[in-house]
């Protein structure tokens, strides 16, 4: 193809996104449009994977039935979205042993909010409440993007994903209104949460290099600030429904803006997590490339067993 | 060692019935029986589904978007096949 005719392809194509139209696996594309989708529907079902490592310590360690089945449904719900977007990744001609071997290697990055440590019950409460809260807030837009195979990902996965920031909160409803200790318990928990949620929205506007062009794609409907504001916005209320303090002295209803004002955000802690620095990124990893390596025997002896069968039964058809 | 990755297979799910059977997405699975069982699990956790089918993707053949312009072309100067193309008074009711 001649540079003229790409450009061309080009111009319908981003008309086509212009005009509300869906793009699907087999439409052309822009290569740049294959390679930050990949990149990014990749880096969405990675978060979703290792996001269950933080919460599956704690199945076993519940405070009662109602909660342990809660928890589960919403660690399985997790390996569930995940698998939803790795597969509308491969439509896009990735294979899912290149992604898991991007995410093995530390190619591909995941959410960072993961490599905080699940210290306490109280944490299961301020995960969901916040860091579900925090996605639920960057997913819903995502229902409306341009490559179809991910809307629909994400119509799924939104459509799941609100239980998980309600059991949350109640955890948190639940310990706010107990013992002292445990009160105390959930003001830690949102302590050590709320920053970090705060950084789970991305880089400032400024900062951010991609938002133009993900803008154009509808893969961003909204800033990184914007997102981040309408998080504070709606979680301040619920925190003074807890009765728990927010841990950032400089936030203040702001009444010509009709939105809160909120502290600096400590970026270089941010960019120290994303770089492997965290608290827990080694461990993460570990975990993760420990689960696949310890289930290759089983994922061989399926198909080896799938073979068998396969071979069984053109033995008897002859 | 590289031994065999388990196939990719699509999966299609009737909600209920009456309804026709709705492409839901994929997953990988090393026989039919698992992709059956990994569907329950992926894609009917909340009751969304009677009934499943599984197909693996390698089976299907699909129509090339580029091509769409001489494959549906066909069917776009015939207006004569919907019932706004035919004259009748308004005075006839019931048709």
């Amino acid at each position: 193809m001649s540079e003229d005719q790409i450009k061309n392809l080009e111009a319908q194509f981003e008309a086509r996104i212009e005009r509300d139209e869906k793009i699907e696996p087999k439409d052309w594309m822009p290569e740049k449009y294959r390679k930050t989708h990949i990149r990014q529907i990749s880096q969405h079902a990675h978060s979703e994977i290792v996001g269950m490592l933080p919460e599956g310590n704690w199945i076993t360690r519940a405070p009662s039935l109602r909660r342990k089945v809660a928890l589960l449904a919403k660690v399985q719900d997790e390996a569930g979205h995940g698998l939803y977007l790795y597969s509308a990744c491969e439509t896009l001609g990735v294979s899912r042993d290149e992604l898991y071997e991007q995410l093995h290697t530390g190619k591909a990055k995941y959410s960072s909010i993961f490599n905080y440590p699940a210290l306490t019950w109280a944490d299961m409460g301020a995960i969901g409440w916040l860091v579900d809260g925090a996605a639920i807030i960057n997913q819903v837009p995502l229902c409306n993007t341009s490559f179809g195979p991910y809307a629909r990902a994400m119509i799924r996965v939104c459509k799941e994903e609100s239980f998980h920031q309600r059991q949350g909160f109640e955890i948190m409803l639940k310990l706010a209104n107990g013992t002292p200790e445990q009160k105390e318990m959930a003001q830690d928990a949102l302590n050590r949460w709320w920053w970090p949620s705060l950084m789970m929205l991305g880089p400032t506007d400024d900062k951010s290099v991609h938002t133009a062009q993900s803008m154009k794609w509808k893969l961003k409907r909204k800033t990184n600030d914007e997102l981040r504001q309408q998080f504070i916005d709606q979680t301040v209320p619920q925190a003074d429904v807890l009765g728990l303090t927010i841990p950032d002295p400089d936030l203040k209803w702001n009444e010509d803006r009709k939105s809160y004002d909120f502290g600096e955000i400590d970026w270089d802690e941010f960019w120290q997590v994303v770089k492997g620095h965290g608290p827990m990124n080694k461990e993460r990893m570990k975990a993760r490339v420990g689960a696949w390596e310890r289930g290759k025997w089983v994922r061989d002896a399926a198909m080896a067993y799938a073979e068998k069968k396969q071979a069984r039964k053109e033995k008897q058809a002859v | 060692m590289s031994t065999k990755n388990w196939p990719l297979w699509e999966i299609f799910v009737r909600s209920k019935n009456g309804l026709e059977h709705r492409h839901f997405g994929s997953l990988h699975a090393a026989d039919a029986d698992m992709a059956l069982e990994n569907a329950r699990d992926v894609y009917t956790r909340r009751n969304e589904g009677v009934s499943i089918w599984v197909v693996e993707s390698k089976h299907i053949t699909a129509s090339n978007p580029e091509n769409n312009g001489e494959l549906f072309e066909p069917a776009q100067d015939k207006v004569y096949r919907h019932p706004t193309f035919y004259d009748v008074p308004d005075e006839v009711k019931h048709m």
